[in-house]
């Protein structure tokens, strides 16, 4: 190993640490890999010069008991950062440059952490494949014309193509687990009201939550103890103990009752992704575990469900996009006929579609058929998981029904595109915490994930679960760097 | 149920999203898709069942109600599109 950027990251902390590397050599080197992969679109804003002089600051005068010490991060461009351009992958911000700095990045910074750049996303994180983004596709490093995932696709895109030793991204429906699965990388989604919302653009607020991306378990522990935090400016924030999550890492499971939901097991399921759930299963018993059958049957109705409360969440948060407070306005003959082409003009169609099914299922003869419905059957999902957990301490399945697809082969039929998420929302809707890990290949040598559910407030938990599988699965992932002339 | 091209315009209209008939075409196609999927949940008794709507059950905190940031109105005009340095400025409202 001599490139700097192969790294993992609790190496690179430890390095930086020793004074075997500086953070300025750490961040040059994931600048150049960054500037040397444009092609990938990973990125919708560089922070490069920026970042390098805060590097240099930071050797200058070290503080090597910070979590990241010096550590270059590009991160999701749904976070607010101060002064630093913050887009949503949206034309309507496309100019918008926050006076303030979300809670997670502050976070990240207090811990010595050191943003390089602002990475691409789907617009307003709606969307499973990046490609809704007004900054254009992402390529996935594992092929070229291979959809990195959604919504936080450049994040898993840079994460496995080491533009970044780690990373951050939100997950609404699994827009942190999908693309994770979808790149050979981990992702984990954590209990609703684990990490602050303050300043992460909002997309529906009863199931946006941030979350770490890394290349390992051991550094999602890591990334999840820096984010994590009970925060007076998120309402919905709460105040338990957290962590430490790095410290507390092991790979003793024996004992630890895992759920099989059999609704999972869908049709048209590739083979491979069944064998890899066995395998899965097969680790945790060899390991003192014990796989237990369980119930989750209402798990068919998890997508319909979020496809209400979701859009209806969005149509409400969104309508702040009026061109007036921030933002792209266009020019109009009054007030309404400006708000109206200003949305028209800045919003993407996939944004627009939701707009109208949120609008729509809340509009006035509709709120109890669809609204109220939804909130009701969203009752009876989180339901299913409790009585799940009287009988397990966690749960595994497949963290998606296939392998990453190419690019443009599902942008025409907005619910097949849906589908990608039926094994990641649900868990959304219940607010739990789930970890998304690579496990294997499919026949064309795309990643696979596995995704273990723990109860709320339990990271540590499937943290450990996780851990346990990925040292005896001997996940590696096959990037070439195709995208480097 | 099916979402025409009457709903759709109306929907547009309660958005404060402009769309032209062409793409109002397109939309109430997808929008009637989506919602054919959404349907199922009528399959679904919930007669009894109470709505969720937070995962967050207690009640939300109070804080005091104190200012917190003083003198920031050049940070809060500063992205918007139109500003006279004290207000925002919009499309005359009143003739």
């Amino acid at each position: 190993m001599s490139n700097i950027s192969d790294f993992k990251l609790f190496e690179l902390v430890e390095k930086i640490k020793k004074k075997d590397l500086s953070s300025k050599e750490v961040t040059n080197a994931f600048i150049e890999r960054s500037k040397k992969s444009k092609k990938l679109n990973s990125y919708i804003t560089e922070n490069f010069e920026d970042a390098l002089i805060k590097a240099k600051q930071f050797d200058e005068k070290p503080d090597f008991n910070k979590k990241l010490p010096g550590i270059p991060l590009a991160v999701k461009d749904l976070f607010c950062t101060k002064n630093i351009r913050t887009t949503a992958g949206s034309k309507i911000l496309e100019n918008f440059i926050p006076t303030y700095e979300s809670t997670v990045t502050e976070n990240i910074l207090n811990e010595g952490g050191i943003i390089i750049g602002k990475l691409n996303c789907d617009e307003f994180a709606m969307g499973s494949s990046n490609e809704t983004s007004f900054f254009g596709n992402v390529q996935n490093p594992i092929s070229e014309n291979l959809v990195p995932g959604g919504s936080s696709g450049g994040s898993s895109s840079a994460l496995a193509a080491k533009l970044t030793p780690a990373t951050i991204g939100t997950d609404t429906g699994g827009s942190i687990r999908q693309p994770a699965s979808f790149t050979g990388t981990v992702g984990l989604k954590p209990t609703y009201g684990s990490c602050s919302r303050y300043g992460i653009v909002a997309f529906a607020s009863s199931l946006d939550q941030a979350g770490p991306m890394t290349q390992n378990v051991k550094d999602c522990a890591l990334m999840l103890e820096v984010m994590s935090s009970y925060d007076d400016k998120d309402s919905t924030s709460v105040d338990f103990k957290r962590g430490p999550y790095l410290k507390d890492l092991n790979e003793n499971i024996k004992g630890k009752k895992i759920g099989i939901p059999k609704q999972y097991r869908v049709d048209g399921m590739p083979k491979e992704i069944d064998e890899l759930w066995t395998k899965g299963m097969k680790i945790i018993e060899d390991n003192g575990g014990e796989i237990v059958e369980i119930n989750l049957p209402n798990t068919n109705y998890a997508l319909p469900t979020y496809y209400i409360v979701a859009p209806a969440e969005a149509s409400s948060n969104l309508a702040r996009y009026d061109g007036v407070k921030y933002g792209f306005r266009s020019k109009g003959e009054n007030l309404i006929d400006m708000y109206e082409k200003t949305r028209s003009e800045g919003f993407g169609d996939e944004v627009k579609r939701r707009i109208m099914i949120g609008t729509y299922v809340l509009s006035s003869g509709y709120y109890d058929a669809y609204y109220l419905k939804a909130q009701k059957v969203r009752r009876l999902i989180k339901n299913d998981f409790d009585e799940a957990y009287k009988k397990v301490d966690a749960i595994l399945t497949p963290s998606t029904p296939s392998s990453a697809f190419k690019i443009g082969e599902k942008t025409n039929d907005p619910v097949s595109m849906y589908l990608n998420d039926i094994f990641t929302v649900p868990i959304n809707l219940a607010g739990l915490p789930a970890i998304s890990i690579p496990a294997g290949h499919d026949k064309a040598g795309y990643p696979l994930g596995l995704q273990v559910i723990g109860k709320a407030f339990d990271e540590q938990n499937i943290l450990n679960i996780a851990y346990s599988i990925e040292k005896n699965i001997n996940f590696k992932n096959n990037i070439n760097d195709w995208w480097i002339n | 149920m099916t979402i025409d091209l009457k709903t759709v315009k109306h929907i547009s209209k309660l958005s404060r999203i402009s769309i032209d008939d062409e793409k109002a075409k397109k939309l109430s196609k997808d929008l009637n898709s989506i919602f054919k999927f959404i349907e199922k949940l009528n399959e679904l008794d919930t007669k009894n069942v109470e709505p969720l709507s937070s995962i967050v059950q207690k009640n939300l905190k109070l804080r005091k109600d104190q200012i917190k940031s003083k003198n920031i109105r050049e940070d809060i005009l500063k992205n918007s599109p139109e500003n006279n340095e004290d207000f925002f400025v919009v499309p005359k409202v009143v003739e």
